[in-house]
């Protein structure tokens, strides 16, 4: 079924329209539209911005601001996001990151987000025309949220301290049965000093492995130095089932991803 | 459901169409303006069939919004021969025969030129990559990726 399309160049303008019940934001359509054509009756009309701003990429004084309709493709060839290349890279296959926004990631429910693990990890803020918030209380809130998702921002990992790990069954492109992103910082004597690890398909929605982190800091990353965080990774997870992996298989392989991310 | 305007070039034309607004793309090529050769496949971002070019980039046809690609450049499969004589990849699709029911062809070719355009050179990675997000149900998929790497090295020995 067609839905009816409303665009405007101002955000504010679209904010308005999307009040309208049945009307939905629409980003790259690759969750949106593929719902529409699969019958789904509860939208009954599109909304999008053309703004300018939602597009742009600034890298500036290590600070990142990404605009919400940037896609993966536009994050995984930008030079000073090469940190950042191999989880776009991670989404879909080309045609669909040519088209699957930053935004519409946020909003993707489990096993879709791996960008979005990212962000968590990266402890991002998310803007909308009326500020920033902390991507847990976005992601927390997200399926009551009629805002439009203007951009996200983070500080830039170094390379050396950001990991991405995607598990998936068809490659290169299938979608997840995990993915985990971590940044670890460590001290001087090769001790964690601090550690945030999110995880993808662990729960309806991206969250953070914080017995894991918490098991980290102060331990080195060996066998030895890992071994209380990978018994502790699972806690508080509610892993989903779908027809690529079951809860309990997911939950069962969390720790050897988990370890082979860490030791490497 | 109102009619809204599509205006965009579609492999070096200029076209116009009214289509329902929200209507896809894949939708008013085929049905509206009629060029079959994107397929319609699963409508659900997963065969890639329907893949086409927009503005040098492959995406899906089943997922665009027709009213998006308002002044794109748009090019599809039944754009690619000229004057009657196959383009390399065609010819290279027919002669491998990488082509058994030929519903995911002309999606296969489409992703396989945005690869040749970018990478002339491709690595045999770099072909299984730039097709991950096209199914075949008949051939394999090694005589797709022979096809393709052919056309490649012909293009190079030309260019050499
Ligand atoms: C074949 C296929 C494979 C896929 N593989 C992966 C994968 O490997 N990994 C992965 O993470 N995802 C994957 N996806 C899911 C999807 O493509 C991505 O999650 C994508 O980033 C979603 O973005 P979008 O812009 O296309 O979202 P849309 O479909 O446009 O929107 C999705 C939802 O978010 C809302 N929304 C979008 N943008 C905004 C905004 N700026 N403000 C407020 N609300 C907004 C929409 O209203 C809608 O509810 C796949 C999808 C398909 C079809
Ligand atoms: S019909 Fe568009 S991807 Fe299958
Ligand atoms: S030739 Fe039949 S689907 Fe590919």
């Amino acid at each position: 079924m067609a839905l009816a399309l409303q665009t405007f160049s101002a955000v504010r303008d679209a904010n308005a329209a999307l009040k309208a019940p049945g009307t939905r934001y629409l980003g790259g359509g690759t969750l949106v539209v593929r719902a529409a054509n699969e019958g789904d009756v509860s939208v009954t009309g599109l909304v999008r911005s053309t703004d300018p701003t939602l597009s742009g990429i600034t890298v500036a004084g290590g600070k990142v601001r990404i605009g919400a309709s940037v896609t993966m493709a536009a994050i995984a060839r930008h030079p000073e996001l090469a940190a950042l290349s191999k989880a776009a890279r991670a989404v879909g296959g080309p045609a669909i990151r040519n088209m699957a926004t930053v935004g519409g990631n946020l909003f993707a429910p489990a096993p879709y987000g791996d960008f979005a693990v990212v962000l968590l990890a990266l402890d991002a803020t998310v803007g909308t025309d009326d500020g920033e918030l902390p991507i847990e209380d976005f992601l927390a809130r997200r399926d009551g949220s009629r805002a439009i998702v203007t951009s996200v921002a983070f500080a830039l990992p170094r390379a050396e301290n950001f990991r991405f790990l995607k598990v998936s069954r068809v490659k290169p492109k299938g979608v997840s049965v995990l993915s985990i992103a971590a940044v670890l910082e460590q001290a001087g004597d090769g001790t964690v000093s601090s550690a945030r690890i999110a995880l993808g398909c662990m729960a309806d929605r991206p969250m953070r492995a914080r017995a894991a982190e918490k098991a980290l800091i102060g331990s080195r990353l060996d066998q030895d130095g890992v071994a209380a965080a990978l018994a502790a990774a699972g806690e508080g997870t509610s892993p989903i089932t779908d027809p690529i992996a079951s809860a309990w298989y997911r939950a069962e392989v969390l720790p050897v991803h988990l370890g082979r991310l860490l030791l490497t | 459901m109102a009619k809204v305007p599509v205006q965009f070039t579609l492999n070096g034309s200029e076209k116009a169409e009214f289509v329902d607004s929200g209507t896809t793309l894949l939708h008013a090529l085929r049905d509206k303006i009629g060029d079959t050769s994107p397929k319609g496949g699963c409508h659900q971002g997963t065969c890639g069939a329907c893949s086409v070019i927009i503005d040098g980039e492959l995406r899906l046809s089943c997922l665009t919004v027709a009213e998006t690609c308002s002044g794109a450049d748009i090019r599809t499969t039944s754009g690619l021969a000229e004057a009657g004589v196959l383009h390399p990849l065609q010819r290279a699709f027919l002669d491998a025969f990488a082509t058994q029911c030929g519903f995911c062809t002309p999606g296969m070719i489409m992703a396989a030129k945005v690869l040749l355009d970018h990478t002339p050179n491709p690595s045999r990675e770099d072909v299984i990559e730039a097709l991950s997000g096209n199914i075949c149900r008949c051939t394999g998929y090694e005589p797709i990726i022979e096809a393709v790497l052919t056309t490649a090295r012909a293009n190079s020995q030309n260019a050499a």
